[in-house]
């Protein structure tokens, strides 16, 4: 931007602890206008600031007065016409430091000085404009696939809900009889599949193709392109946003040794038992004797790290079901459910409480060891750790294991992996490459022909998996966090849950994908950037094809051409900026957030001369977490080092490594990095961005000592939003580090 | 598009669900109001320390939120604003009445803390629930949204008009008048969340009889840095840390006489208190009274976690009773299926106590289920989130917020 207007806020103390004027004299210098106000923010304050950019006095604002996170809706602006730089001099200088005192004076003057090089720097973002398709693709046609197609044509958008099966209904298609998803809870509930299928076929928005697979799907959220596969030939589709709902599969309970199933006839599981109970008929698979006593084995392979480690969450609730049932449709027959915690959470309390009041209905808390026949066609089923010592085995004429749920998913990383090794296995360049591929190909051949979606990205063609390959959100806030933009999974494909669960998680996938491709058309960002514009920008004359953006995009944005040169899909991008800091050549950036803009400011830092003993640090935290931690630390009244310049960053994963080359070649003697904790419970909102940027500052530490720079100088830092008692601590620590080791050698080179 | 969905949708309620349902619905494109009874978004979740499993502080994700809210010009958003009544316009929606509390401190405030500094009288300080006193006119607690200081009118000291003459931008009035407003709305989603079983309805459990019987919603706070020990568990007795602490699980849960539901987060909640005592005080033994173990889906990983920590107990057995004898508190408790009383000593008891849906105010007139949770008519355009639909955790409100989100949209479309 050109003609920056510089605005210094008297206001909340800051023209009591600054001197303002200094601070003007220096933006002044810089070529920007600069005016003090006593109170931006009041509607006088905001006036002044539209005039002069409606007189075209200036194109760009650097506002310094409260922290960026404040007042955000009143200042506010055309993001199109206007680039805006908030400066923090509230919280970071004047709550923060004591007033008056030359080294808070000269932070609030690096502050001003940093924003207004970056604004020279940057430039308007351009909104995308792209000819956006409107059709939500949902696969899988049971449930959650119905429920998703209908909650997306109800919100006005075409549907194609495909099903690989020659029929709707998925996993619940045959049974009379569910789980309650409405009071009364006390019951189990006629099906509602019925009803469902006669609704989606009579809906005019959706169109359902059966027994039908996906060959490949191109493209990216408002312009996938399908290709499918099914009874009357190929056909190309275009989709605007996709849900998977898969759904799951019963686990292969035959792994379990000693439960019988498989080799005990009268063992069957409780998806067996609700085809019986369909039927009307309840027999022995052995002899056809209708079973007196059946035993309900909770758990059968569940929380149990040899087979399921997780709980499924709706065995118990079923088993309460058949329980029911049985005693309604079969009076006399006795129950005994076998269990290690009985699991009805919620509403599904009164369901197991209606079990308990049934007649003939026992409940055993017990761990089941061994399921034999008893030689009187009858079955003994051995118990241990139960709550009375004496009970150590229970007859029964059937037993239900109660099995958990797989989910119907493919890994697409361990499939692009699979695809990799084979390749290299095929072209390698050494026998050792290839033994080693070959050992991949081995590891992950389960993988081969998986695929569900067939996705043509760079990197793998299905969801990223999580743990028990569930392709879950790992979030807690932001359960539909997909990482692949515009793909939402739903139902128990995503995560073990009930048909009530089920509907809602359907209602919420297909908003999210209908939001997708509204945001689309709007060329807006969607979570957790939303409504940002400004795509990044490759300057590709100067790729070497090193690849290490279109791997370490979270979110599978970028794909490569046969070179390896990347090829941006800008409505998958998140604007996260992890592209932007793997790229060893810089020539990736955002028109708002680039490589050059934040040197710019690294550069307009004042670093003072040796002898003044004032070392200067540079502090690069997430935007997201740190530094509304250290806000929140100044707001407390607490002070830290004021050696120490910030700077906001998208995500560590951006950081560029040349920002800590431009920093120590300036003469600044440290640079710490602050961000969300990595590993399996990561806060990273952009998954891996804190954890690529210490595998990067590992590599630069690496390069400090060889060149003889203390690899102390650069420190990288984990930190929660509500550690705002620690912060301050952190960068005192860290400051105290650089003063021991004494000047940047480099300083004044 | 029909006339109808020219309409906003309204959601009442601004925490976890509430304040999803609104963002998710704006970042469609729909117009939204959002109203919230308190002057702060973020609900229950804003005064809890962690999250099960990960152990992460909500203020992360609210933060997000927070930005999301502040970048979106669809919602409109009302603080300290109820639903006064509501009247359904035949097939177009609905007219309410919103009522917004007198705005003693204005959109002038900028958070500068001047009044703070003057302010000669406290008051007890809802945000942690009562257990300490904070000045009249505060922050209400570090992040809070929107950053605007309240006062507690009723709370100062009479003739008082010392921060009206501190505050240098002419943002308080301390005689200002509630306002009202009629809007005409599309469809409504209810969040209206949830308040915990009271304590003191356990009397047998030392609920409200013993000060070192606490809730599980007040362990968050003495947990949390915002909070009134700044984070440091101790027994409010003494003053000292507690060495044995004990978790009474289904406290007025899945019982007849109390709550007849579960609540479906107590056990996982408790989990989570459990690490919360032993990363501050490694010796401590605790001991987790249980009917059940409830830890679903993948929080099952959380449930062996924390059975392998050294000094954490599982116990199954119903308590009972709890006593308090020279100081220290005795926890009977029952295991039904043996039969046997088992007897344990404590000097901290948590209760760990279920939720129940508001319900107080329903100018809607929803129908609800035996236990009062709310359900959906989408005949009138009246959906529920969160745990006013159903007793769940923060994941599970959040999920069912979008889903019920969906549902509000699709009103007045052709189906």
């Amino acid at each position: 931007m050109e003609r920056i207007g510089v605005f210094l806020c008297s206001g909340c103390g800051i023209g009591e602890a600054l001197d303002l004027e200094a601070v003007k004299r220096i933006a002044e210098e810089l070529g920007a206008t600069c005016t003090i106000h006593p109170c931006l923010c009041s509607e006088e304050g905001v006036a002044a600031l539209c005039s002069v950019l409606d007189d075209g006095t200036n194109d760009s604002l650097v506002i310094a007065a409260c922290s960026p996170r404040s007042q955000c809706r009143v200042f506010s602006f055309d993001a199109e016409k206007t680039t805006v730089e908030r400066v923090g001099l509230r919280e970071q200088v004047v709550w923060s430091h004591p007033a008056g005192d030359e080294d808070t004076q000269a932070m609030a003057e690096d502050l001003v000085r940093m924003s207004i090089a970056r604004m020279g720097e940057e430039k308007l973002p351009v909104r995308l404009e792209e000819e956006i398709a409107d059709p939500v693709l949902v696969v899988g046609g049971g449930l959650t696939g119905m429920e998703a197609a209908l909650a997306a044509a109800g919100m006005g958008h075409p549907v194609f809900l495909i099903e690989s099966s020659d029929h709707l209904g998925g996993a619940l298609s045959g049974l009379p009889e569910v789980l309650p998803v409405a009071p009364p809870y006390d019951r189990p509930h006629q099906s509602m599949i019925p009803a469902l299928i006669e609704q989606v076929e009579k809906n005019d928005r959706i169109r359902v193709l059966l027994s039908t697979k996906i060959s490949s799907i191109k493209g990216q959220p408002g312009q996938f392109e399908m290709d499918v596969e099914g009874p009357a030939g190929a056909e190309h589709l275009l989709a605007g946003a996709i849900v998977q709902a898969t759904g799951a599969h019963p686990y292969d309970v035959s792994k379990v040794v000693g439960l019988g199933y498989g080799s005990l006839p009268d063992v069957i599981t409780a998806a067996e038992l609700d085809a019986m109970l369909a039927s009307g008929r309840l027999a022995r698979p052995s002899d056809g004797q209708t079973p007196k006593h059946v035993a309900f084995v909770q758990c059968a392979g569940s929380r149990n790290s040899d087979h399921l480690p997780y709980c499924s969450g709706e065995c118990c609730a079923t088993t309460m079901r058949q329980v029911l049932t049985l005693g309604r449709d079969f009076p006399g027959t006795e129950a005994s459910v076998l269990y290690r915690d009985i699991r009805t959470p919620g509403q599904l309390e009164h369901l197991y409480q209606a079990a308990q009041e049934q007649p003939g209905a026992f409940f055993i808390r017990a761990t089941v060891r061994s399921i034999e026949g008893s030689g009187d066609g009858r079955m003994s089923v051995a118990l241990e750790q139960t709550l009375l010592p004496e009970l150590t085995s229970i007859e029964a004429d059937l037993v239900v294991l109660a099995t958990g749920m797989v989910p119907n998913s493919a890994d697409g990383e361990a499939i692009r992996m699979l695809h990799d090794a084979q390749n290299r296995v095929e072209h390698g360049e050494s026998d050792v490459q290839k033994e080693e591929a070959q050992k991949i190909v081995d590891e992950l051949r389960a993988h081969e022909g998986t695929e569900i979606l067939n996705l043509e990205y760079r990197q793998g063609p299905d969801l990223p998996v999580l743990a028990y390959s569930f392709p879950d959100s790992h979030y807690i806030c932001f359960p539909y966090e997909t990482r692949r933009t515009g793909i939402y999974a739903a139902g128990a494909v995503r995560a073990p849950m009930d048909p009530a669960q089920a509907m809602e998680d359907a209602w919420g996938a297909a908003l999210k994908a209908v939001q997708c491709i509204e945001a689309a058309k709007r060329g807006e960002a969607v979570h957790p950037r939303s409504g940002d514009i400004g795509v990044p920008e490759f300057f590709l004359q100067r790729c070497t094809q090193c690849k290490r953006c279109t791997e370490e995009c979270p979110f599978g944005t970028l794909n490569e051409d046969e070179k390896g040169t990347p090829e941006l899909n800008p409505l998958r991008c998140r604007h996260c900026g992890i592209c932007m800091g793997a790229c060893p050549e810089r020539i990736i950036s955002f028109p708002d957030y680039s490589v050059t803009a934040v040197s710019a400011m690294i550069k307009a830092i004042e670093v003072p001369e040796e002898d003044e003993e004032k070392p200067r640090i540079l502090g690069l935290l997430c935007e997201n977490d740190a530094y509304p931690a250290l806000d929140a630390a100044a707001q407390l009244g607490k002070n830290w080092n004021p050696w120490v310049r910030i700077i906001p960053v998208r995500c560590l994963g951006s950081v560029n490594v040349v920002w800590i080359a431009d920093a120590l070649s300036r003469g600044i003697d440290g640079v710490i990095l602050i961000g969300c904790k990595h590993g399996d419970d990561y806060q990273c909102h952009y998954i891996r961005g804190s954890e690529l940027a210490t595998t990067r500052l590992e590599n630069v530490q690496e390069t400090l000592d060889r060149l003889a720079l203390e690899s102390e100088r650069i420190r990288i830092v984990e930190l929660a939003h509500d550690e705002f008692s620690r912060i301050p601590t952190i960068l005192d620590e860290f400051a105290e580090t650089i003063d021991e080791l004494g000047p940047n050698p480099y300083k004044g080179f | 598009m029909s006339q109808l969905s020219k309409r906003p949708v309204l959601v009442v309620g601004a925490g976890a669900a509430g304040l999803t349902a609104a963002l998710e619905m704006a970042e469609t494109g729909r117009e939204v109001v959002l109203v919230e009874k308190e002057p702060v978004i973020g609900g229950r979740v804003a005064r809890f320390h962690h999250y099960f499993p990960k152990l992460c502080p909500p203020s992360c994700g609210l933060e997000i939120n927070t930005r999301r809210l502040e970048r979106n010009p669809r919602i409109q958003v009302l603080m300290s604003t109820r639903v006064k009544a509501a009247r359904r316009d035949g097939d177009h929606g609905w007219t309410v009445m919103l009522e917004t509390e007198p705005e003693y401190v204005t959109d002038r405030c900028t958070a500068c803390g001047a009044c703070t500094e003057v302010c000669p009288a406290t008051c007890s300080d809802r945000f942690n629930l009562g257990l300490q006193e904070a000045p009249v006119i505060r922050r209400p607690f570090p992040h809070a949204w929107p950053e605007r200081f309240i006062l507690e009118r009723d709370a100062c000291a009479q003739g008082c008009h010392e921060c009206v003459d501190a505050c240098p931008y002419d943002a308080i009035n301390l005689d200002a008048a509630s306002s009202l407003q009629e809007m005409q709305v599309a469809s409504v989603v209810i969040a209206t969340g949830w308040h915990p079983y009271p304590v003191e309805k356990l009397p047998e459990l030392g609920g409200g009889r013993f000060p070192d019987v606490i809730s599980n919603v007040e362990l968050e706070r003495f947990a949390s840095a915002d909070g009134p020990t700044g984070g440091v568990i101790l027994r409010p007795s003494t003053g000292t840390p507690p060495e044995k602490v004990a978790f009474v699980q289904c406290a007025g849960s899945r019982d007849i006489k109390h709550l007849p539901y579960c609540s479906g987060v107590c056990c996982l909640a408790s989990m989570k208190h459990a690490f919360y005592v032993k990363e501050q005080l490694p010796e401590a033994e605790v001991t987790i009274f249980y009917i059940d173990r409830r830890a679903p889906g993948r929080n099952e990983d959380f449930l062996v976690r924390v059975a392998e920590t050294k000094g954490v107990r599982f116990v199954k057995g119903k308590v009972g009773k709890v006593e308090e004898r020279d100081g220290t508190l005795e926890v009977t408790a029952e295991d039904a299926e043996e039969g046997k009383l088992l007897h344990e000593t404590a000097d901290l008891v948590v209760l760990a106590v279920g939720m129940v849906p508001e319900k107080e105010e329903d100018p809607f007139g929803l129908p609800r289920d035996d236990d009062g949770f709310a359900v959906n008519d989408p005949d009138r355009g009246l959906f529920v989130a969160g745990v006013a639909h159903r007793p769940a955790d923060v994941a599970t409100s959040i999920r069912d917020a979008t889903g019920t989100s969906a549902r509000a949209l699709a009103v007045g479309r052709r189906s």
